[in-house]
C-alpha cells in the first residue's frame, strides 16, 4: 500500500468537461463539467432520474457519452476516460466503483471476491498461468502478497470472520462493504460509489460514514459518491455537484449547498427560505 | 383425499390417452397400395391406464426422499471419494470380474468423463452455453486421422497438435461471437456444430465424406505395437515383454491410455481452478458487469476458457480416432453435444465428481442396454427429464472455495 | 430471371414454414427466456398427426379433398397444442425457478424422447404421401424453363397469412394477449397483479404448438415425405430464424424464417445444395456481429 505513487491531496484528480449522455431522444446528462480531487470526498447528489448513475457509467466506461471530456489526472500522465474501455478504465486509469444493486460474485467466497480483484497484478505474477501451473514460488509470493492484501481490507471493513463464507449469503449490509473492499483491491486512485449506504440501518450508516473517512483520510484516494441519504452527503462529503435533470444546478460545501436556493427548489418544488432537512432524506 | 386424487388421475388419463390417439393409436402402414392406416386402440387403452395408476400413486404415496444431506466438510469427503475411484479405476482391468467387454465399455465412459470435464471449463466454470462441443472433438479426431495418414505421423506426435488445432478452432469461432449474449451463444455454436459436420460429410476429397475414414493408425507404446505381427525391424508389446500375444493387450493398453489423459484434464482443471484466470471464470460466470469494472477483460478469459475446453476436446477425438481406426461424420451428432452438455449440468456445473457420477449414469448404464436399442434412447432421454426435475441444480451442486483465510499461503 | 423468380416463389414457401415454427420459439423465450428445445419436435409431432388426420378424414369423410383438408387441420391443431401444453406442464413448469440451464437440459430430453416415442410407435421408415394437390398458376413461360405457383404453395402463403393477421389480432387486441405481453415484461410484477402466470405460460405454449402443428402440415403436403428425423433440423433452423429477426419480437420470428427460406432456395438453386446450411449460419454469424439483437430486436441498453 505505498502511497508515494499517489497525487498530493490538494491535486486536481479528475475532470468532467461538458459531458452529455443522450438515450434516444431523452438527454440523461447534459453538458455536465465538475471535478473532484484527490484526498476529498466528491457527493453527487440530485432528485430519482437526475442523471447520477448514467453519470457514473460514463466516467467508469459502461457508457459512452456522446460529447464531451472526462479526464484523470495521474501523477504519471493523463487518461481520457471516454477512449478507454470499460476494464481499462479500472486497470490503467485507477478507477474502481460499487453498483447501486450490489454486484458481488454471488457464489464464490469472500476472499475469493477479493482476490479477483487483484485479478491483473496475479496474471501478470502467474505469467499467463505458466508459472502458476508449474507452481513457481514467484507466483506463489504473489498470492501471498494478494491474501495479504485481501485480509487487510477484510479487517477494515470487519469481515475476517466471514472470509470463507460464500459472498451471496452474507446479509445486505456486509455485502455492501464487500463490494467496498473488492473495489478498494483493485488499487483505484479514485473511487466511485453508487447509493453506499441504501438499506442500511443507522448504526451500519455511521460504520459506513467511518469507512469512507478513513479511506479518504489513510489511503488518500478521491471518493466520488452518489447518495439519496442527506445525512451521509451533509456530514461526510468534502464538495457536492447537484444534479436535476441531467443538468448541474449547484455547486459547493454542504453547508453552501443547504442553502442554494436552486437545490432547494429541484428538492422541495417551491422557492422558500427553509433549509434542506439535515437527517433522514431517505427519498429526497 | 382419495376422491381428489382419483379425479385427478382420471384427468391425467384422459390427457394421456387424448396425446396417444393420434400417435399411437393409428400406425402408418406402407401397403401395395399407398399410405394406409392401421389401428391399435388396445395401446392407447394401456397408455391412458398406465398413466392412471402412475398419477395415483404418485399422488398417494409421500414424496420421494430428499437428496442425501451431505456433510458439513465436504471437502475432505470429496477428497476421499475422488482417489478411491481413481483407485478402482486404476485396478478395474485387474480385476477378476473384468473382461474385455468391461474394460472397452470403461473406455466409453471415460471418453465422456474426460469431455465432459472439458466442456465443464466452457459452461461449468465460464458460464459459457455451449451448445456445439461436439465439433471440436470431430476437429480433434479429423486431425489425427488426416495427420496420421498424409503424414504417417504417430499417434504421440498427432494428439498434441490435434489439442492445438481444436483449440485455434476455438479461438477463431470465439473470437468473433464470444462478444455476444449467452443465448445467442448456444445458437451460434450450435450452427458451428452442424457446419462442421456438413463439412466433414460433403468434402469428400479430404475427409471421404459419409463413409469418413477408416484404417487409422493405432497407438503405440514407445514404439511397442500392440499388433499380432510387427512391421520390420520393430517389436511388438507382447514379444517385448516375453508375452503371448492377446488382442486384450491393446484394449487395456487403451483404457490406461484414456484414463491418463482424463486424470491429466481433471489435474489441470483443479490446478486452474485456483488461478487467477480460473477464478476470472468462475467470476464471469457470477457477474460479467463486475468483472469489467474490476479490469478484467471478459473477451480474452472467455476466449480462454472456450480455446482450453476445445483443446481437451481434440484430446479425447484423436484418442477417439485412434481406438475406433475408424471415423465418420455420424459420430459426431448435436445429440453427442447434448449428451455431453447433460453430463455437466447434471453432474452439478463445475463439480469434478459429479460429472464422474453423471457419465457413468448417463453412458455407462445405458451401454448395458445395447440391446435395446430404441427403448435405451427413450429412456435416455427420459432419464435427462427426470434427473432435472429431481435435482435442478445438479447431483452435486456444492462449491468449495477456492482458497481459505485459515490454510492461506 | 425465370429461375430466380422460381426459387423467390419456393424460398418464401420454405419460408412461411419455417416463420411460423419461429414464432413458438420466440415467444417462449420472450415469456420465459428458455430456448425451448423440444419446440422442432413439436412440429415433427404436427406432421405425422396432420397425415395420420388426413388418412383418417379421407378414409372416413370420403373423396372430397377440401373438406377433408379442414378436418385435418383442426384435428393437428387440437391434438398438436395439447402435446406441447403436456410437454410445458410436465418438464417445464416445475423448473420455472431452476437455474438457468434445467430447463434447457430438461428440453432437450424431452426432443430425444419424442424423437425415439416417434420412431417406436411410426417406424424409422419415411412415409411419402402422394400429391394431393394438383396444378397451379403459370406465372411466365421463358424459352425453356416455366415459372409456376402450384395451389399448394398458394394455400401455405395465404394461410401464413391468415394465421398471422389473426395471430396479431391475439397478441395486440385481446385480454390474453395483454396478460402475455405483461408477462413477458415483468413476470412478478403480472403475478402481482393478478396475472395468471401459469396459465399465460401455458397459453403460449399452446399457441406456439398450434403454429407449429400447421407449419407440420403444410410440410407433409409440400413434401409429401415425413420421418422422425424433420423435428430436429427444422427446430434449429427456426430457432436459428428467431435469433436473426431478433429473438422475442413476432415480425422478427416471420421475416427471419422467410429469409432463412430465401437462402436456403437461393444458395441451393445458385451454389450447391450441400452446403445450404453453411450459408444460413454464416448469414446468421454476420447480422449477429452487426447487429447483436438481431435485425428487428430491440437494441437493449445495458441495466446496471
Amino acid at each position: 500500500m505505498s502511497r508515494s505513487d499517489r497525487p498530493a491531496p490538494e491535486g486536481l484528480l479528475l475532470n468532467v468537461e461538458h459531458v452529455t449522455m443522450r438515450f434516444g431522444g431523452l438527454f440523461a446528462v447534459k453538458d455536465l463539467s465538475f471535478s473532484a480531487r484527490s484526498g476529498e470526498i466528491t457527493a453527487v447528489i440530485g432528485p430519482n432520474g437526475a442523471g447520477k448513475t448514467t453519470l457514473f457509467n460514463c466516467i467508469t466506461g459502461f457508457y459512452k457519452p456522446q460529447v464531451g471530456r472526462m479526464t484523470l489526472h495521474h501523477p504519471d500522465g493523463e487518461f481520457l476516460l471516454e477512449r478507454l474501455d470499460d476494464h481499462a478504465i479500472n486497470r490503467r486509469a485507477r478507477v474502481a466503483r460499487t453498483f447501486q444493486n450490489i454486484r458481488l460474485f454471488a457464489k464464490m467466497s469472500v476472499l475469493e471476491n477479493l482476490i479477483v480483484a487483484q485479478h491483473a497484478a496475479l496474471m501478470k505474477a502467474s505469467v499467463f498461468s505458466l508459472a502458476g501451473l508449474l507452481g513457481l514460488r514467484s507466483y506463489r509470493e504473489a498470492e501471498r502478497a494478494a491474501v495479504a492484501k485481501a485480509r487487510h481490507w477484510l479487517e477494515r471493513v470487519g469481515l475476517t470472520e466471514l472470509a470463507d463464507a460464500e459472498a451471496g449469503s452474507l446479509p445486505y449490509g456486509h455485502q455492501r462493504r464487500l463490494e467496498i473492499a473488492r473495489a478498494m483491491c483493485t488499487d483505484p486512485l479514485l473511487l466511485c460509489l453508487d447509493e453506499p449506504a441504501a438499506g442500511l440501518n443507522p448504526r451500519e450508516s455511521a460504520e459506513l460514514n467511518r469507512l469512507l473517512r478513513s479511506i479518504r483520510d489513510q489511503d488518500g484516494i478521491g471518493l466520488l459518491l452518489i447518495e439519496h441519504d442527506m445525512s451521509v452527503v451533509m456530514e461526510i462529503s468534502d464538495q457536492v455537484v447537484v444534479l436535476d435533470y441531467g443538468k448541474k444546478i449547484a455547486e459547493g460545501s454542504p453547508v453552501e449547498i443547504r442553502r442554494d436556493p436552486a437545490v432547494i427548489r429541484a428538492y422541495l418544488g417551491e422557492p422558500d427560505d427553509t433549509e434542506l432537512p439535515l437527517t433522514g432524506g431517505a427519498s429526497c | 383425499m382419495l376422491p381428489a386424487a382419483l379425479r385427478d388421475a382420471a384427468l391425467a388419463a384422459l390427457v394421456a390417452g387424448a396425446l396417444a390417439l393420434p400417435m399411437l393409436g393409428f400406425r402408418l402402414v406402407d401397403s401395395a397400395s399407398g399410405l394406409t392406416l392401421a389401428g391399435r386402440f388396445d395401446l392407447v387403452a394401456w397408455a391412458a391406464g398406465l398413466v392412471f395408476c402412475g398419477r395415483l400413486l404418485i399422488r398417494l404415496l409421500p414424496p420421494l426422499p430428499a437428496f442425501p444431506a451431505l456433510p458439513a466438510r465436504l471437502g475432505d469427503l470429496r477428497l476421499k471419494a475422488g482417489w478411491a475411484m481413481a483407485a478402482i479405476a486404476l485396478i478395474l482391468p485387474f480385476l477378476p470380474f473384468a473382461d474385455r467387454n468391461l474394460v472397452d465399455k470403461a473406455t466409453m465412459v471415460l471418453i465422456y468423463v474426460m469431455l465432459g470435464w472439458g466442456l465443464n471449463i466452457v459452461v461449468g466454470l465460464a458460464g459459457l452455453l455451449d451448445l456445439g462441443f461436439v465439433a471440436f472433438y470431430a476437429v480433434g479426431a479429423y486431425s489425427y486421422a488426416l495427420l496420421s495418414q498424409t503424414f504417417g505421423l504417430s499417434f504421440w506426435v498427432c494428439l498434441p497438435l490435434a489439442g492445438v488445432l481444436s483449440a485455434g478452432f476455438g479461438l477463431a469461432l470465439g473470437f468473433p461471437v464470444l462478444r455476444l449474449r449467452g443465448d445467442y451463444l448456444a445458437i451460434v455454436t450450435l450452427g458451428f456444430g452442424e457446419i462442421i459436420r456438413v463439412i466433414l460429410q460433403n468434402w469428400q476429397d479430404v475427409t471421404g465424406g459419409p463413409n469418413g475414414i477408416s484404417g487409422i493408425e493405432r497407438p503405440s507404446l514407445f514404439g511397442l505395437s500392440f499388433k499380432a505381427a510387427a512391421p520390420e525391424g520393430r517389436q511388438t508389446f507382447a514379444e517385448f515383454f516375453g508375452l503371448d500375444y492377446s488382442a486384450d493387450h491393446r484394449v487395456i493398453f487403451l483404457y490406461f491410455l484414456i484414463l491418463a489423459l482424463a486424470l491429466a484434464t481433471n489435474l489441470f482443471t483443479l490446478r486452474i481452478r485456483r488461478l487467477p484466470v480460473g477464478r476470472a471464470w468462475e467470476a464471469l460466470r457470477d457477474d460479467e458487469i463486475a468483472c469489467r469494472s474490476l479490469g478484467i477483460n471478459p473477451t480474452t478469459v472467455k476466449l480462454s476458457a472456450f480455446a482450453l475446453g476445445a483443446m481437451f476436446a481434440g484430446f479425447a477425438g484423436s484418442f477417439f480416432a485412434t481406438r475406433q481406426g475408424f471415423i465418420s461424420p455420424e459420430s459426431f451428432t448435436f445429440i453427442e453435444s447434448a449428451v455431453i452438455l447433460a453430463i455437466v449440468v447434471l453432474g452439478g456445473m463445475g463439480s469434478q465428481i459429479g460429472i464422474v457420477l453423471a457419465a457413468l449414469l448417463l453412458v455407462g448404464l445405458p451401454e448395458w442396454f445395447r440391446e435395446l436399442q430404441q427403448y435405451r434412447m427413450l429412456a435416455f432421454g427420459g432419464a435427462m427429464v427426470l434427473i432435472m426435475l429431481w435435482k435442478p441444480s445438479g447431483l452435486l451442486s456444492h462449491r468449495e472455495p477456492t482458497i481459505r483465510l485459515g490454510n492461506a499461503p | 430471371m425465370e429461375y430466380f423468380l422460381q426459387q423467390l416463389i419456393n424460398g418464401l414457401t420454405l419460408g412461411a414454414i419455417y416463420g411460423l415454427i419461429a414464432i413458438g420459439y420466440t415467444m417462449v423465450y420472450g415469456i420465459i427466456g428458455m430456448i425451448n428445445f423440444a419446440h422442432g419436435e413439436i412440429y415433427m409431432l404436427g406432421a405425422f398427426i396432420s397425415l395420420i388426420a388426413f388418412l383418417a378424414a379421407t378414409t372416413i369423410g370420403g373423396s372430397s379433398v377440401p373438406i377433408a383438408l379442414v378436418i385435418t387441420l383442426f384435428a393437428t391443431m387440437i391434438f398438436t397444442s395439447l402435446w406441447g401444453w403436456t410437454v410445458e406442464r410436465i418438464a417445464y413448469r416445475p423448473l420455472r425457478s431452476a437455474p438457468r440451464l434445467a430447463p434447457l437440459i430438461s428440453a432437450i430430453g424431452v426432443s430425444i424422447v419424442l424423437q425415439n416415442f416417434s420412431q417406436l410407435a411410426q417406424g424409422a421408415r419415411v412415409k411419402p404421401l402422394p400429391p394431393v394437390f394438383h396444378g397451379g398458376v403459370t406465372l411466365m413461360e421463358g424459352g425453356d424453363f416455366t415459372v409456376s405457383l402450384n395451389w399448394l404453395q398458394i394455400v401455405i402463403m395465404a394461410l401464413t397469412l391468415v394465421l398471422m393477421l389473426g395471430f396479431t389480432w391475439l397478441i395486440t387486441r385481446t385480454a390474453l394477449g395483454r396478460a402475455q405481453r405483461a408477462t413477458e415484461q415483468d413476470r412478478t410484477m403480472a403475478a402481482l397483479l393478478g396475472i395468471d402466470v401459469d396459465r399465460i405460460v401455458s397459453a403460449t405454449f399452446v399457441m406456439g404448438a398450434v403454429l407449429a402443428s400447421v407449419a407440420g402440415l403444410m410440410v407433409t403436403l409440400y413434401y409429401g415425405v415425413i420421418d422422425f428425423y424433420i423435428g430436429f433440423l427444422a427446430g434449429i433452423k427456426a430457432f436459428t430464424a428467431a435469433v436473426l429477426g431478433g429473438i422475442g419480437s413476432l415480425p422478427g420470428a416471420m421475416l427471419g424464417g422467410l429469409l432463412i427460406g430465401l437462402i436456403e432456395a437461393f444458395w441451393s438453386g445458385y451454389f450447391s445444395i450441400e452446403y445450404k446450411d453453411v450459408a444460413t449460419f454464416g448469414i446468421l454469424v454476420m447480422v449477429l456481429l452487426f447487429r447483436p439483437t438481431g435485425l428487428l430486436g430491440r437494441p437493449d441498453v445495458e441495466k446496471i
